[in-house]
């Protein structure tokens, strides 16, 4: 036993010693922190692939400061504890100076606290819940109003939806972006009976009841239209079940946060044609800068790849650290994160991304309605809308904002002029 | 062929409006390139009015056909683009226009005038659609107007739909009375549809209720209708009485009237007592710098002296009380619809456990070999349904060979676990338990080697798709029917397998004494064998009909494991009618869990699992227990 | 006595204590830093992880009883301790915030504004019932106890009652983890639902003490708890307890017509290894920093079987081994830190094919070495099952009877 107990031991030295001597000074290291096993695999992989293309790219042009990036791949295979370890790792061992990554919500939270203790910076790249400023998170991704608001204002002002089924999975983006949504259409007006919630688990596949209750909305003569946030392979079955239940994009729309073309690709798309997305980006988004990035894209990764809108969220991160590193002339996070405000980089559909003071950004919103192939018809696009961290939709999140670099606080009180907490809540 | 007329129609006709048509399309230009349906309007108006070669251009338009070539309206039709006001032929490439639903809609209302008396069913067809869809006032006439119809589908339908139109739009109220008795006891969702806005109410506060209002409701203060805070939010809200400051208003208001370290004469350091708050608020109220909060008689008083109602925005109370008694009537039908439709979802969610479960019920219940890799076979049989998918494009073929080629799949797999692991184990089911579990995690992680973790498409036959409805309430999915039906099938092969074949004979037997019926002549490791292959076999099988009314992951095994095992335990070891009986129950039980609290579908598996653990307490050897020898071993 | 008949708890306590020293040591708070902080966290928390596999050795290994549900009692001491860690934390801030306004807060206030922070990210502003307790230390801490014992007793005592047992009394387990899992997951259940309780690593009081000296401080906490229970469990199984809890294994019914209380001894085993499955939990989570549902899956009760399995069970140090090994390889390989194999023809990742190989070791342990890694030791100790032939004797290969009746 003792023999295997220094065996261990040895073997825990010997990691800890390669760990350090993979350090180096003549390279600037960015840490990518997302899931390479695990069941976030599948969307979070693609995110890894596009910043070691951009890493690839910004490399080739000279790299950055005289120096090459180099970019420390670790997986925290879809496990929420492992996210902040790994992200420990990646800032007190390895250096890093930059890390993109985090998919889901519950991974940021487990990595804010080692962000902000360690003093680090993170690039989230995906739509998310709000509620949130943190100083060393700069969150490239929609907020509710740049993804949900529009969209639910959409569906009023263009289809004419009167009620409303919010469907979910549960968990923490579905049930956030849906009481704002609740509070946003009550202020709208709208009765809280009809206003349907429903939260289904993870993978869900019973949906006939449920779609059932949906149709049944619509018997008081009042046109319904369904928000969904629900996730990742549940989707497959409610859109069965929907067509299944004889009914088309014309009687009910289901507007979807969580259906990108990398969700599509691969999946029969018969019963999901003439049903919405909203995101701030689509592939078939029509400028050159988009079109060289799908190229570029399709060359490293092989026809069959879609690109979507974490991918650009993530491509905007990337150039916005690498403009704000340039203005700062250092990596320090510090410098950085005061340099980064108010960069403006293009973004791939045809306008720029402004970094705000709220470290949320500029984006688009653009509505879609699925094809046959998987890929959208972009039915509406607005202007780039300025990304709220705190929505004004929620009374206590109303009197909030966020301005760091003037006011050095991510939770600033408007109505008593003080600054409620620097730190985030995890 | 439709096309090539109208456009030659287009071609005859065009001197005479197109000009007209020409016009219109400039004019608008802009606001047909990006249409809202907000300010549409006028726009599909004005060229629905522009004549009759319009129509080729709203429909166009609506099927995202009409396009743009050099700032030129086209119409494409396949490859060629035509111009949209002269049908000439433009060369160049085209640039297609976009709609959304919201206006392609309207463009479909606006089409009703064109396609109501249209030589084509099939356009009929689509315009009353159109008007079922967006009914409003000015169609009614249309309907009315248009002439008769002589196909007796649509005839019927057109009649319907002008009935519906007259409850909703008419202005004769005798008219609309009579629509309403028209349509007798019928409970449909479009009739519904129509009632119910007739019974919209608003509430109302007020000193008193106008003499002409149409009241559904006087409602008291304080009852459960309307409680006493909310009917002065009323009065606050119409201006009738004072607002009550909340909390962080009344620490607003003494934080404004702060001064030398009190409020009031009250010391700030002791306003963390909310008592000593309302001290100092009552001792600023009484020096006159706010207002007193209304006190607790004043808002009595100011309750007992308004009269609150629900009104209707119908004004005519013969029509609203001839919809709320159709709507009444409608109820207790309503309520039995839906708990047929619920007993169809129960017993298609029984039929799925089931399957999933009855390929355990043969090497559990009929072996007592415990295998945890259960729900892997029952994926592995979903992927080789995903596999022959991709090989045979021919749906219904696909499906045909899928299902004979999942169960020899799953069968060889169960015969090598069989051989490899589980025969060196015999008589120690917690190692069994164990290595099948090592088995599981590998098979699991391997299938997301090969496919991925993203799902898997497995696709129904058309003939599957769709849904058989009895009435509009009571309807199911083709592909649960079809699952129902295979699971009654599962159900009878077992039967004949066990009580009719051979194999079945020497399984019983096994199954009882091995010792003897090894000195009978049967090979005990060999009827074991295949006992084990023909359940493995009939997971695959289950694998298959789960894929296809949802999805293939390599997570779908794992989601069926422990509701399978729950099954088999709940319904009894050994025994198959009773894994039918703890299908039933658990299907029958979530769903009833479900319709209690129709928010959370997790709560209703929670409750489910929970129910089942005590209910083994009470019943450990399940609802039909084993009885005699067997029940020992 | 009780040491000079079990020399292997001496030399388990001395290498842990040398393990303990040496991490210290080398670690950035207190010694050379050849350790980052990161790994002291993992050490640590790998010591949690033996901790609860040392209670599986005990119910599973000694008592024969497989449960698949242990870990559901190591994530509800995280979530007892975690509630308190959340409560005082963002007590402490909303408290400093509140300060700020110039009218002093009221309790109401205070407590609102603590429920609002933590639920606010779920869409609900109400501290639910089952937060009463988390303002206090000693009552949290008395949860972390009182919650998975009553709930094991409850539990066990409904089984065992009615005589549920071996692979019914697995599958039940199953059933209840899954069951707990899924209503920890629910949003109304009032415990953050999928988003669980998180920023626990930040210790209310503490937060002026750097992360890196706090690794080390619940490193040693890890050890000590390690050490405690493992001396408990030695001196429990020596004894007449062990020997009853063991026959009970081997022989239930003999047991019970002997006269013995067999459900009285399952009970008290199934609760007091409920009990430390619940302080390693309590122990683990703040190193970990973030709980969520996921925890309970049954997938990681049952990695919690397969260490015990590899590692050796009736052999406590075989559990310890077990977690030990298995948990820092699998952090190991599943970390990108392997490097891939090459057979020429397909490039072996270990990220994807560790877990096939895996439950494939976990197969061949079962089927060729059902005392696991321990075996090695007792190869080296030329200790040697005796070798029986005939009839398998009891359920399970793991019974010593025979040399136990010499000592």
């Amino acid at each position: 036993m003792t023999r295997v107990m220094t065996g261990l031991l040895g073997g825990c030295a010997m990691m800890a010693l390669a760990g350090a001597a993979w350090a180096q000074d003549d390279t600037i290291k960015i840490g990518v922190l997302h899931s390479l096993s695990g069941t976030m695999a599948i969307s979070e992989t693609t995110l890894k692939d596009t910043v070691l293309m951009l890493v690839e790219q910004q490399n080739a042009k000279g790299g950055l400061l005289g120096k090459q990036i180099e970019a420390v791949v670790v997986d925290p295979a879809s496990d929420w504890p492992l996210f902040a370890e790994k992200a420990r790792e990646l800032i007190s061992d390895q250096g890093v100076d930059a890390i993109f990554g985090c998919w889901t919500s519950v991974s940021r939270k487990s990595v804010l606290p080692v962000i902000e203790e360690l003093n680090g910076l993170l690039f989230y790249p995906v739509q998310y819940e709000g509620e949130e400023s943190s100083k060393n998170v700069i969150y490239t991704g929609a907020a509710p109003n740049q993804q949900a608001i529009p969209a639910v204002e959409y569906m009023t002002d263009e289809l004419g939806v009167e009620k409303w089924a919010l469907l979910g999975t549960d968990y923490v983006y579905p049930r956030t972006t849906n009481t704002i949504l609740e509070s946003y259409l009550k202020g709208k007006g709208v009765a809280a009976e009809d206003i349907f919630v429903n939260y289904t688990p993870f993978g869900h596949s019973d949906w006939s009841k449920i779609v059932a209750d949906v149709v049944a909305l619509g018997k008081d003569g009042k046109k319904v239209g369904v928000v969904s946030t629900i996730n990742g392979d549940a989707n497959v079955g409610f859109y069965k079940e929907l067509a299944a239940a004889g009914v088309s994009a014309d009687d009910i729309p289901v507007m979807a946060f969580s259906v990108g073309e990398e969700e599509l690709s691969g999946l029969d798309t018969a019963n999901l044609v003439g049903h919405l997305a909203a995101w701030n980006y689509f592939e078939t988004a029509e400028s050159d800068a988009n079109a060289a990035f799908i190229a570029e894209w399709k060359a490293k990764m092989g026809e069959d790849r879609v690109t979507n809108d974490p991918m650009e969220a993530t491509m905007i991160g990337f150039n916005a650290w690498v403009a704000a590193v340039e203005k700062a002339g250092s990596t320090d996070t510090d410098a950085v994160l005061d340099a980064i405000v108010g960069i403006e980089v293009p973004n791939l559909t045809g306008s720029t991304a402004q970094v705000l003071p709220n470290h949320h950004l500029t984006k688009p919103v653009l509505i879609g309605e699925i094809r046959e192939d998987g890929q959208f018809d972009i039915v509406s696009e607005t202007e780039p809308v300025a990304g709220d961290a705190w929505t004004d939709f929620l009374p206590e999140s109303a009197v909030l904002d966020a301005d760091w670099p003037g006011k050095d606080c991510g939770m600033w009180n408007t109505q008593t002029n003080s600054c409620v907490q620097v730190q985030s809540n995890y | 062929m439709r096309h090539l007329l109208l456009s030659l129609l287009l071609l005859f006709a065009a001197p005479a409006f197109a000009q007209d048509l020409a016009s219109v399309l400039t004019t608008h230009r802009n606001q047909i390139l990006k249409p809202s349906r907000q300010t549409i309007g006028p726009v599909i108006e004005a060229l629905a009015a522009a004549g009759p070669e319009a129509g080729p251009v709203l429909e166009a338009w609506a099927d995202r056909r009409l396009g743009l070539v050099d700032d030129r309206f086209v119409i494409l039709d396949g490859e060629t683009a035509r111009d949209a006001a002269t049908g000439a032929i433009v060369p160049g490439e085209a640039k297609a226009l976009k709609p959304n639903s919201g206006v392609r809609g309207l463009i479909s209302a606006a089409l009703v005038q064109f396609q109501l008396t249209d030589p084509d069913p099939a356009r009929r067809r689509a315009a009353l659609e159109a008007i079922a869809r967006q009914p409003d006032a000015s169609q009614l006439q249309a309907l009315r107007e248009a002439a008769p119809e002589t196909d007796p589908a649509l005839a019927a339908r057109r009649d319907r739909l002008t009935r519906l139109l007259t409850i909703g739009y008419d202005e004769n109220p005798e008219a609309r009375l009579a629509a309403i008795d028209s349509f007798g006891s019928e409970t449909s969702a479009d009739f519904q549809a129509v009632l119910n806005p007739l019974l919209a109410t608003r509430r109302v506060a007020a000193a008193s209720l106008p003499e002409d209002a149409n009241i559904a409701e006087e409602l008291s203060p304080g009852s459960d209708a309307l409680p006493g805070a909310e009917a002065y939010a009323l009065l606050v809200d119409a201006g009738l009485a004072p607002p009550r400051p909340g909390n962080a208003e009344v620490k607003a208001v003494l934080a404004a009237h702060l001064a030398e370290g009190q409020v009031g004469g009250v010391p700030v350091a002791e306003q963390s007592d909310p008592a000593r708050r309302d001290d100092a608020y009552a001792a600023l109220a009484a020096a006159g710098t706010v207002a007193p909060i209304a006190t607790a008689e004043e808002v009595t008083q100011a309750l007992e002296t308004h009269r609150f109602a629900d009104l209707y925005a119908e004004p005519n109370p013969e029509i609203t009380s001839a919809a709320r008694a159709a709507l009444r009537g409608m109820q207790t039908r309503e309520g039995m619809a839906q708990a047929a439709d619920l007993t169809l979802d129960a017993l298609s969610l029984a039929s799925i456990y089931f399957l999933a479960a009855i390929g355990l019920a043969i090497t559990f219940g009929v072996m007592g070999v415990i295998n945890m890799a259960h729900g892997e076979f029952i994926m592995m049989g979903a992927y080789t349904g995903y596999v022959v998918q991709t090989v045979i494009v021919d749906r219904t073929l696909s499906l045909v060979v899928a299902l004979p080629a999942a169960f020899a799949v799953t069968f060889l797999a169960g015969v090598l676990l069989y051989r490899l692991v589980i025969r060196h184990l015999a008589k120690r089911p917690l190692e069994t338990l164990l290595a099948t579990f090592g088995v599981s995690i590998a098979l699991q992680q391997i299938a997301k080697n090969i496919f991925g973790t993203q799902a898997r498409p497995l696709t129904a036959p058309a003939w599957l798709e769709g849904s058989i409805s009895f009435g509009e309430t009571v309807s199911i999915s083709s592909i649960r029917v079809a699952i129902f039906v295979l699971a009654l099938l599962f159900l009878g092969l077992f039967l004949v397998i066990m009580k009719r074949t051979r194999l079945g004979l020497q399984v019983r037997a096994v199954t009882q004494n091995p010792g003897m019926a090894a000195s009978m002549g049967i090979n005990p490791d060999r009827i074991a064998m295949m006992t084990f292959g023909l359940g493995s076999g009939i997971a695959g099988i289950a694998g298959v009909a789960i894929g296809l009314f949802a999805k293939v992951t390599s997570e779908l095994g794992s989601d069926y494991i422990v509701q399978s095992f729950m099954t088999v335990v709940v319904g009894g070891v050994g025994n198959i009618w009773g894994t039918l009986a703890g299908a039933a129950l658990i299907g029958g039980l979530q769903k009833g869990i479900e319709v209690l609290n129709p928010g959370n579908t997790l709560a209703a598996q929670t409750w489910m699992i929970l129910f089942i653990i005590i209910f083994i307490q009470f019943r450990p050897r399940g609802i039909m227990p084993q009885k005699g020898r067997a029940a020992e071993a | 006595m009780f040491i000079r008949k079990n020399p292997s708890v001496l030399i388990f306590l001395a290498v842990l204590a040398v393990f303990t020293l040496t991490v210290t040591l080398m670690s950035e708070a207190y010694g050379s830093g050849a350790v980052p902080t990161s790994m002291v966290k993992t050490l640590g928390k790998t010591l949690c992880l033996a901790l609860a596999a040392l209670a599986m050795d005990l119910v599973w290994g000694y008592a024969g009883i497989l449960s698949l549900g242990h870990m559901a009692f190591f994530a509800l001491g995280g979530y007892m301790i975690g509630q308190w860690l959340m409560y005082a934390r963002t007590g402490e801030i909303v408290a400093a915030t509140l300060a700020n306004a110039p009218i002093p807060p009221t309790p109401t206030e205070i407590s609102d504004g603590i429920a609002g922070q933590i639920f606010g990210v779920v869409g609900s502003a109400e501290l639910p019932l089952t937060w009463s307790f988390a303002g206090s230390l000693p009552l949290q801490l008395l949860l972390v106890l009182a919650v998975p014992g009553v709930f094991a007793f409850l539990f066990g005592w409904l089984a065992f009652r009615s005589r549920v047992n071996g692979v019914y009394l697995s599958i039940l387990t199953q059933a209840m983890t899954l069951a707990l899992a899924l209503w920890l997951y629910q949003n109304d259940s009032g415990f953050r639902g999928n988003n669980g309780l998180s920023g626990l690593q930040n210790i209310p009081g503490l937060t002026h003490v750097p992360q890196s000296d706090l690794s080390v401080w619940f490193l040693w906490a890890s050890a000590a708890a390690l050490a405690l229970a493992y001396l408990l469990a030695a001196w429990l199984v020596s004894g007449k307890f062990g020997s009853v809890i063991r026959a009970i294994r081997d022989d239930e019914s003999r047991v019970r017509f002997l006269g013995y209380s067999v459900e009285g001894y399952k009970l008290t085993v199934f609760t007091l290894t409920a009990m430390i499955c619940a302080i390693a939990g309590a122990l683990y989570y703040p190193q970990a920093g973030i709980i969520n549902p996921a925890e309970l899956a049954p997938i990681a009760s049952i990695y919690l079987a397969v260490w015990v399995a590899i590692g050796g069970r009736g052999r406590l140090y075989g559990a310890v081994i077990g977690a030990v090994v298995v948990s820092l390889l699998s952090s190991w390989f599943t970390g990108g830190r392997a490097p891939d194999l090459n057979l020429g023809l397909y490039t072996v990742k270990w990220v994807d094919w560790w877990q096939v190989l895996l439950g494939l070791a976990f197969v061949c342990v079962t089927l060729f070495a059902p005392r696991g890694l321990s075996s090695i030791i007792d190869a080296v100790k030329g200790f040697r099952m005796p070798n029986r032939r005939g009839r398998d004797l009891g359920p399970d290969l793991g019974a010593l009877r025979e040399k136990e009746a010499e000592a």
